[in-house]
């Protein structure tokens, strides 16, 4: 993943994209900005208005309201000039499943008028990165799902274009599909290619992406790099467990209140069941040796130690409350 | 700009071709329809009825198999508008509507197509009312007259039925839209002389298109009277096409149903 240089223009822009079917509003005004080579996650539940948003940035449908750029060309008034710099791989399957694999490329190859010995070189080509080879010859019908959704990438990849949407690339892939998937994607972003990407897996976003987007009832409600998101809250922390009730009061006395903030105090939490402490801290090792320091002043064992920081499904629910 | 259309029309009707292919069983079923009323017609009604003149089974064979072609071209815009509807629902027609392709050419592939399976289906009716009686009395510039009359009204069925296909809602309305026009035959020249019929359905019999067509046809095949029905049924023909093909262009052209 590049970092994009700072003159470069946006990819994507978009500022206030709305759109509503009948009295349901499914997209509120979203504002959205893609640097040329990164990756943009666009994150969030079913109905949030993810696929929306791609159908729109992508000439699929029209927006209500709102206006988007894609490679500097006008959505809304020059579609055709957008449509020859994307690719999409929608939600769904887009490859056709009563023609092969090398005929749904062949077509691909055809429709963007490669010429005849370009179109089969690039066919061949695009079959042997996404190890489809052996299965070239076979109806896409016969596909498993995972082969399905790489022939759909691999058509998607047939024009080279600069800016490619991807809506929820690995929704319904076993774990093994999914990896493939990512270092597609990977790949595909290291070659300088802009990355449009939904996903509701807020590891797949973690994993891939230069930039995320929380989406939320057609809102956007985050942007930033994933470690700004996981800034954006505090869920960090460590939990101790003690040998037996004595020490676990003990233990709670010397910590609370702790070297931090005095609002902290509250947050330490003693579980007497399962004889552990949770303690909230930044996460650094120097506060971590503090604590146990001051412990092993004290005498105190520490049956177990756990380290929890934050993850992306932290934010998500700190941030939507569901 | 236009060379790019065409190539692109090219690259959907092989596309569509393939599909026809990779599903013959379509043809087959097409055709059951009109050979099952042609067989009624001539072996359970034939021996007794008849316009004067066309009386016997053959005769009476020979007078209503242009009926029976233009009923093939009924069935076989239920096969077209049940395609396009369940293609609009496929993932690859969202794709395509996202790349640099000239927009006429989704439908062009599946005008071609239709057009194609169509005048499949009316040579192998065609085939089969020879077997049981049907005789052309005409030369081979007839022949061709006449099929030249027949495809270019399956082309304007065909592009009626497109745009019935992308009307439809589901694919099971599309299958029936088209089915009204199944009496067209019936209510016209298919089966009996409209001179028999009484003043209202004659009217509307003598007004209707496919009466002309059929007159043309059988005038051309069996050597009677034509008159002003070849220029009737291309007026009419193309005036379906022209209709259809606008009403399709502006179904395409609304964004896609929300999926």
């Amino acid at each position: 993943m590049s970092s994009p240089s700072p003159q470069a223009s946006p990819a994507i822009t978009a500022i206030g994209l709305r759109k509503s079917y009948g009295e349901h509003v499914v997209l509120d005004g979203i504002d959205l900005a893609v640097q040329p080579g990164t990756v943009f996650a666009l994150l969030g539940p079913n109905g949030a208005g993810k696929t929306t948003t791609v159908q729109i940035l992508s000439t699929l449908i029209h927006p209500d309201g709102g206006q988007a750029t894609l490679a500097g060309y006008d959505l809304n008034r020059e579609p055709a000039r957008v449509r020859e710099v994307i690719g999409v791989t929608g939600q769904y399957s887009a490859v056709d499943k009563l023609l092969t694999g090398r005929e749904n490329l062949m077509m691909m190859a055809d429709l963007y008028h490669l010429g005849r010995a370009r179109a089969n070189a690039r066919a061949q080509e695009l079959l042997e990165q996404f190890e489809l080879t052996e299965a070239a010859g076979q109806l896409a019908t016969t596909y498993s799902g995972g082969m399905q959704r790489k022939l759909d990438l691999a058509m998607t990849l047939v024009s080279n274009p600069r800016i490619i949407f991807l809506d929820e690339p690995t929704t319904g892939l076993d774990p093994r599909s999914r990896r493939t998937v990512w270092q597609i994607v990977k790949d595909l972003a290291r070659s300088g290619v802009t990355i449009f990407l939904t996903t509701q897996y807020l590891e797949e976003a973690d994993q891939l992406a230069d930039q995320i987007a929380l989406l939320d009832h057609g809102t956007l409600i985050a942007q930033g790099t994933p470690d700004e998101l996981k800034r954006m809250i505090p869920g960090g922390g460590i939990r101790l467990r003690f040998a037996d009730a004595a020490a676990l009061g003990q233990a709670r006395a010397v910590i609370s209140p702790p070297a931090g903030t005095a609002g902290q105090a509250s947050t330490v939490q003693a579980d007497e069941e399962a004889l552990t402490l949770e303690v909230p801290t930044g996460g650094s090792v120097p506060e971590l040796r503090g604590i146990l320091a001051r412990l092993e002043d004290h005498g105190i064992d520490v049956a177990e130690l756990t380290v929890h920081t934050p993850d992306l499904d932290d934010v998500f629910l700190t941030l939507t409350g569901h | 700009m236009m060379t790019a259309a065409l190539a692109d029309s090219a690259t959907m009707l092989r596309r569509n071709l393939k599909h026809m292919l990779r599903y013959p069983s379509m043809i087959a079923f097409m055709v059951l329809m009109p050979v099952l009323f042609l067989l009624l017609f001539v072996y359970i009604l034939g021996g007794t009825v008849g316009p004067a003149g066309h009386t016997g089974r053959a005769a009476y064979a020979t007078f209503i198999t242009p009926g029976i072609i233009a009923l093939t071209a009924v069935a076989a815009s239920t096969a077209t508008a049940v395609s396009v509807a369940s293609d609009m629902t496929e993932g690859i027609m969202a794709r395509f509507r996202t790349m640099p392709i000239a927009r006429v050419s989704m439908l062009a592939g599946h005008v071609g197509r239709g057009v194609i399976q169509t005048v499949l289906g009316m040579v192998a009716v065609t085939a089969i009312a020879l077997l049981t009686g049907f005789r052309a009395t005409t030369s081979a510039a007839h022949w061709l007259a006449a099929a030249a009359i027949l495809i270019l009204f399956a082309f304007a069925l065909t592009w009626l039925s497109v745009a019935l296909g992308l009307a439809a809602k589901t694919v099971e309305a599309a299958s029936n839209a088209p089915t009204p026009l199944i009496v067209l035959p019936f209510l016209g020249s298919g089966f009996v002389l409209t001179a028999s019929m009484p003043a209202a359905i004659r009217w509307f019999a003598e007004y209707q298109p496919f009466t002309p067509v059929i007159d043309t046809a059988r005038g051309l095949l069996t050597g009677g009277p034509i008159g002003h029905n070849a220029a009737i049924a291309i007026a009419w023909s193309l005036a379906i096409a022209l209709g259809s093909y606008l009403w399709a262009r502006k179904l395409f052209s609304r964004d896609p149903v929300r999926s």
